[in-house]
């Protein structure tokens, strides 16, 4: 089957088409742009280079992978959203994945820029599979344990060493094995927020004078 | 051949709405909406407003197909409100509308959200007169457009300077302790009221302000310190004279310069859009000063007055005719994208 693999979470937004058969997954085209807070700019142009660079259509396409998340919110809903509806339009299965379970192989503790100085993380076993997390939390008040990979420009306030590593389609087809092979069992695409909406309700009416 | 079928998709607020035109024919405009969760806050938290889109966003869709009849692959276009609006809010129905557009391999347009409210009515009067004016109050804008030309050309001729009219009439609700959203609220409670009772002011109406800006926070201020002042002397406040006398300042300030608009650029047709614009003293008071103007007055309908995705098909169904260029594939949401650029 062909997939494509989408996911805004980060500050690299990914677009890969991968072909896919008895587990094997083999990669034919990725667009990685670093897209800031463009995600909403930039994903659609690089989903059409990739099924350009790929040879192939969007009606090509048996399934969808969506990363979502922890990420920030805007850009993450950017990928979530595109992912729901080019699969709905398609009339094709749209499967999510925590974007941090692509980042990375083996064991390790992922980390990513969560913003107001806070960082996303999930720890992984020597198999490869996600046994704490995902979380949000200052790196100082983190108690991580290594190997450490993802957003290095953490790596001095964890107080270790962080090695690089991007969300990747390969990593998004690997966390969504399962549910590719089972379309029907994936629920709807809900991003990872982690936090709740800043909204505070007002107390009390105050006086809007105060003469 | 039949006319394009559009479909228009609307997430500037808290409004998330999918709307299906052919030509000048409304086929579909489903809606949800997240207003009950921003209640308690007393305005809309745009993180809310934006998860709740992206929860909204497909079902919606199938709402609209559903209620069109039709399927998606029938498509010809695909319009969606590129601004102004919240930013986040705003990007959820963009991607969307994207991703839909890129699947059926359709064209898109990225359209403006005011022009959108004027291009509403030609759903339900048929094709709009050129030029016509019009105003548009809502909880976000209060606007007084010219509209030459709705596919290209659209120019402001003024605005709010602070206040949108719909920010003032939830403020005003709070001070009473009416809830919110406080349009419907205020405007029954003025049935029982007199208009007159309080000499509420009108903002910018004075010989050297701007003739067709608008100013809704002195107004909003003055209420506010009417009622303390009542409050404070243990006397009773008379809640209908108050929001009656308040709405008619609104309505007074409003017509009365879209009226001098009309007659100062020789125009003779006015069309209200917005969700204000379904306050029944607005309506009232535009069709009674109109009609002594020789203006002819053109209101959608409350339901499409409001944010809809009816609204954006009906433009994106205009700009289709009028053989305007589709948006590139780099589209981005602007949140305060100027009157002028009706499609980017
Ligand atoms: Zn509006």
């Amino acid at each position: 089957m062909l997939v494509l693999a989408l996911d805004t979470a980060t500050p690299t937004l990914v677009a890969g088409i991968a072909r896919r058969s008895g587990g094997e997954v083999e990669v034919l085209a990725e667009r990685a742009v670093p897209s800031g807070n463009r995600h909403a700019e930039l994903l659609v142009p690089a989903v059409r280079e990739a099924l350009a660079e790929a040879g192939l259509a969007l009606a090509d396409v048996d399934a969808v992978v969506a990363g979502l998340g922890p990420g920030p919110f805007t850009g993450l809903r950017v990928g979530v959203v595109t992912a729901a509806a080019l699969a709905d339009a398609r009339g094709v299965p749209a499967v999510g994945v925590c974007s941090l379970d692509a980042v990375g192989s083996g064991a390790r503790t992922v980390v990513t820029d969560a913003r107001r100085k806070e960082v996303y993380w999930a720890a992984y076993d020597d198999g490869g599979a996600r046994v704490d997390g995902p979380g949000v939390v200052r790196p100082e008040d983190a108690r991580l344990t290594g190997p450490l990979v993802g957003d290095l420009r953490f790596a001095e306030r964890l107080g270790a060493p962080v090695e690089p590593a991007e969300v990747t389609t390969a990593g998004l087809l690997r966390a969504a094995a399962a549910l590719l092979d089972d379309p029907a069992s994936a629920g709807p695409l809900v991003p990872l927020y982690l936090r709740r909406p800043d909204a505070v309700p007002p107390t009390s009416f105050k006086p809007v004078t105060t003469s | 051949m039949s006319e394009p079928l559009v479909i228009g998709f609307e997430t500037s607020c808290d409004e998330t709405g999918v709307g299906i035109v052919r030509g000048h024919t409304l086929l579909a405009d489903a809606l949800a909406t997240s207003m009950a969760e921003h209640e308690r806050f007393g305005g809309v938290v745009p993180e809310i407003a934006s998860r709740a889109h992206l929860e909204a966003m497909v079902p919606t869709v199938h709402r609209a197909l559903a209620d069109a009849g039709v399927s998606a692959s029938d498509v010809d276009a695909v319009a969606v409100t590129a601004g102004p609006g919240l930013t986040g809010a705003l990007l959820v129905g963009l991607a969307a509308a994207k991703a839909y557009a890129l699947a059926l391999d359709k064209p898109l347009y990225g359209v403006n959200h005011l022009a959108a409210h004027v291009a509403v009515d030609e759903l339900q009067h048929g094709p709009l007169a050129e030029p016509s004016l019009a105003l548009l109050v809502s909880g976000g804008h209060s606007s007084l457009l010219l509209v030459p030309d709705l596919a290209q050309e659209v120019t402001s001729l003024g605005r709010t300077i602070d206040d949108a009219a719909g920010e003032a009439f939830d403020k005003v609700a709070r001070v009473l302790g009416l809830p919110f959203p406080g349009g419907p609220p205020i405007d029954r409670a003025a049935r029982e009221g007199d208009p007159s009772a309080i000499d509420f002011p009108r903002g910018l109406t004075g010989p050297r302000d701007a003739p067709y800006d608008f100013s809704f926070s002195g107004l909003k201020t003055a209420v506010a310190r009417w009622v303390e002042a009542r409050r404070k002397a243990g006397e009773p406040v008379p809640v209908a004279d108050v929001a009656a006398s308040f709405q008619e300042a609104v309505a007074d300030v409003l017509t009365a310069k879209a009226v001098r608009a009309c007659r100062e650029h020789g125009v003779d047709h006015l069309v209200l859009g917005g969700g204000v614009a379904a306050n029944s003293r607005l309506r009232a008071l535009a069709e009674e000063r109109c009609a002594a103007a020789g203006i002819v007055l053109r209101v959608p309908s409350p339901r499409l007055c409001t944010d809809n995705g009816a609204m954006v098909a009906a433009l994106g169904s205009r700009l289709v005719a009028a053989g305007v260029a589709p948006s590139a594939p780099d589209l981005g949401a602007d949140s305060s994208l100027p009157i002028d650029v009706v499609s980017r």
